[in-house]
């Protein structure tokens, strides 16, 4: 049975499982949603103000949506033994993290990356950023996965996990935070975005190739 | 792949030593098994039986000594050790969320092919009939049923089996327990812990207490 057939399988299941569990995934769209709609009412409905700050706030209300879900990569595995099986089964561990990774960025950073510019509208982002907020947000939200499927590895063996898991991530999350937000406010004033983009797609590189492995690592602790 | 499922079955823990919480639990302990036997850990709560089993099948590492499979440690062959070994623990390993047929065919595709196919081996656990059900619906012993499948479901040479009889009728008992025969008189090893007496027919029965060690 080849490597990427588990994947594959992997990828299947958890998607599968999402499906069934509607409401725990629309769960951070929701809280995205929320947060960016409470915005202007609590700042005042001022058009040059919200403008100014429409970058960062879809930043940070997406930055914190992936935190809330980040438990969800292997909390219901380990609770039901699926994990143990996953590290006894006769594939590298780090692909099939990686197969988690991907589904739970499916599930939860996609959908955000879709409604993003609707509500980026709705705060008056300008037309010409919408393009640079997508991308940023398609490099930056599967860094978010990457780095917090680390820090839920390493803190999935502890019965309340919560805000160990934000001390962890959080500082992690900085860079990408200020790199997304800068490159599109830099698309709202027309200077060029290449090099935050350049940095946020390096981050990606970055995550892509030591997280799976860093986090399979930590599950063996956490298991053991 | 194919050399070592020719080969005779042997697992060996050479004097491991494990404690827990600054308490010892077992030292210089060394224990085998390799085709056609069973060995079967005994001893009181919190004497390290669960423990035990995750250190052979490579969950956990012993704090002093080694496992080794065919010889070989397992850490250094761990691809070619988890695909000829199957462990069922306290906990499932199943879905609630999906059925017994997509669990399995998970773990078939993770663990590789066995004798059986998927639905032969729902049938042979008495689960025919409920493969599209998901097994948040099935009761206590289905579900350990639907979980012991899976030793057929690949092509695991030991078993390492963490209470396998917890939740079963005796119905269900005789039932794994036949399935145990067939599995050591293919030449098959067995290693397990059980709170009820274990009624094998096939194989060499070894015993190993824990408390008294």
């Amino acid at each position: 049975m080849s490597v990427w057939q588990a994947f594959i399988e992997l990828l299947r299941r958890d998607l599968r499982l999402a499906m069934r569990r509607r409401a725990e995934v629309a769960n951070p769209l929701l809280f995205f949603v929320m947060v960016i709609v409470l915005f202007p009412l609590g700042v005042g409905a001022e058009p040059n103000l919200l403008e100014r700050m429409s970058a960062g706030v879809v930043w940070v209300a997406a930055l914190l949506a992936a935190l809330l879900t980040l438990d969800s990569i292997f909390r219901s595995d380990f609770e039901d033994g699926t994990l143990e099986q996953l590290l006894l089964s006769a594939q590298p561990l780090s692909v099939m993290v990686l197969a988690k990774v991907v589904a739970h960025w499916l599930v939860t950073g996609l959908p955000l990356l879709l409604v993003a510019p609707l509500l980026a509208m709705l705060l008056g982002m300008k037309s010409e950023a919408m393009g640079t907020l997508m991308l940023s947000l398609l490099l930056g939200t599967p860094v978010l996965s990457l780095i917090g499927a680390i820090g839920v590895a390493l803190t999935v063996g502890l019965r309340r996990a919560g805000v160990i898991l934000s001390l962890l991530v959080l500082p992690l999350y900085v860079p990408v935070l200020i790199f997304g937000a800068a490159a599109v406010d830099a698309a709202a004033s027309g200077l060029p975005v290449a090099g935050q983009l350049y940095i946020l797609a390096a981050f990606l590189a970055m995550a892509l190739s030591l997280a799976p492995v860093a986090a399979a690592s930590a599950l063996r602790i956490s298991l053991s | 792949m194919t050399d070592l499922a020719n080969s005779t079955v042997h697992l060996q823990a050479d004097s491991v030593e494990c404690s827990r919480d600054d308490r010892l639990l077992f030292e210089n302990l060394s224990v085998e098994v390799s085709g056609g036997e069973a060995l079967i850990l005994e001893g009181r709560n919190g004497t390290g039986k669960t423990t035990l089993l995750r250190i052979l099948c490579g969950l956990r590492r012993p704090d002093e000594g080694e496992v080794r499979w065919s010889g070989v440690p397992i850490e250094e062959c761990a691809v070619d050790f988890h695909r000829h070994m199957v462990y069922v623990g306290h906990l499932d390993g199943i879905k609630r969320e999906l059925t017994a047929l997509e669990n399995l065919r998970v773990l078939q595709t993770l663990s590789g092919r066995g004798r059986y196919t998927i639905e032969e081996a729902l049938e042979a656990v008495k689960l025919g009939g409920f493969e599209d059900i998901p097994v948040h619906f099935l009761s206590a012993g289905q579900k350990r049923r639907a979980a012991l499948a899976r030793l057929l479901v690949t092509d695991a040479r030991l078993w390492v089996l963490d209470e396998p009889f917890t939740s079963l009728d005796v119905h269900g008992i005789e039932l794994v327990e036949s399935l145990m025969d067939t599995h050591l008189s293919a030449a098959g090893a067995l290693v397990m812990t059980s709170h009820h007496q274990v009624h094998l027919s096939a194989g060499v029965v070894k015993r190993l207490n824990l408390s008294e060690s």
